[in-house]
């Protein structure tokens, strides 16, 4: 964890560490992911969201629809050229630090949908940091996807705005 | 009008009808575009034929002239279960002018129908209360599902996108 990145023993009670290890070690734990949902892998990340699976059991339960208390942006679904500008747009209404999962084959390439509606990929407009394949992937995939995020957090970190 | 049948419709309309065809117990008339109207309103007043259960449009482009062939099936709810009744309607209008009236005044759940057509074929409803695109963005410009139209051209799509992401979207 984070908050060992270099501890000082103190003697009991205390130990120094820095804030942005701290900082890191909070965010990992509590991500709060935005869901952009729009089609059927919304499903499996409900399930993933729900008892059965429990995200929360990473820290990583409260689904929040309001970009403005999110970190976590995970897109599942088809995203076609006249949703890539919304979700753009909530993309850039989340507060630093950020970051994306690509849920699902169409969100990683377009899957299926080869046509003039659908965006290729959501890196074409987003800097996405861990995607996810399957056709749709299973809750533990993307479980897996919130694991690798926290370690990334955990290796990169976040500047301290 | 729980006496229906099919051939007093096929009386009714003789002058209106161009030719029809039955396929497993589905009849189709071929009728003038400059009708639809008149013959709808007969089929929904007289006939009892209340439902629009669909509008859309077929591209013939390169099998057919005159190209493009607007069909319209409509439902008559009956008291007894055999006495539904489904007919198909379609006219034929060509590419030059490729147009034709709206049924909005008869049934105004063709609104949308009408724009979905609209915007995938190009094909003008004259007379509609508010013809925009429904699905696409409304910078589109072409018709997606005329057949000279390749499906894989994401090039148009990109323009209003990048058009959108400079105006702050949607």
């Amino acid at each position: 964890m984070g908050i060992n990145a270099a501890p000082t023993a103190g003697g009991e009670g205390f130990l120094t560490t820095t804030v942005n290890s701290v900082a890191n070690w909070g965010r990992k734990n509590s991500l709060w992911p935005m869901p952009f949902g729009t089609a059927c892998c919304a499903i499996e990340m409900m399930g993933a969201l729900a008892s059965r699976f429990d995200l929360s059991r990473f820290g990583a339960e409260v689904a929040r629809f309001s970009p403005r208390q999110a970190d976590l942006m995970i897109v599942s679904g088809t995203i076609t050229y006249k949703m890539a500008s919304v979700c753009r747009k909530i993309y850039e209404q989340m507060p630093e630090p950020k970051w994306v999962i690509a849920m699902g084959s169409c969100t990683c390439g377009g899957g299926p949908f080869d046509s003039y509606a659908v965006v290729q990929g959501i890196d074409e407009f987003l800097p996405v940091d861990v995607y996810i394949g399957g056709c749709p992937p299973r809750p533990e995939a993307l479980i897996d996807a919130v694991i690798k995020i926290q370690k990334k957090i955990d290796i990169e970190g976040a500047p301290i705005v | 009008m729980s006496n229906f049948s099919l051939e007093q419709l096929n009386g009714r309309l003789e002058s209106y009808i161009k030719s029809s065809s039955e396929f497993r117990g589905e009849t189709t008339y071929f009728v003038a575009p400059a009708k639809i109207v008149e013959i709808l309103k007969i089929l929904k007043e007289e006939f009892g034929f209340t439902y629009l259960v669909d509008l859309t449009a077929v591209d013939f482009l390169g099998i057919k002239t005159p190209r493009f062939e607007i069909v319209y099936y409509l439902h008559r709810f009956g008291e007894e279960y055999d006495e539904n009744i489904r007919v198909r309607i379609k006219a034929q209008i060509t590419e030059e002018n490729a147009a034709i009236d709206s049924v909005t005044s008869i049934w105004i759940g063709a609104d949308w129908l009408e724009r979905e057509v609209f915007d995938m074929f190009g094909i003008v409803f004259k007379g509609h209360p508010d013809l925009r695109r429904i699905l696409m963005p409304e910078d589109y410009d072409e018709y997606p599902l005329r057949k000279d139209f390749d499906v894989r051209n994401r090039e148009p799509s990109k323009k209003s996108f990048q058009k959108a992401l400079r105006e702050g979207g949607y």
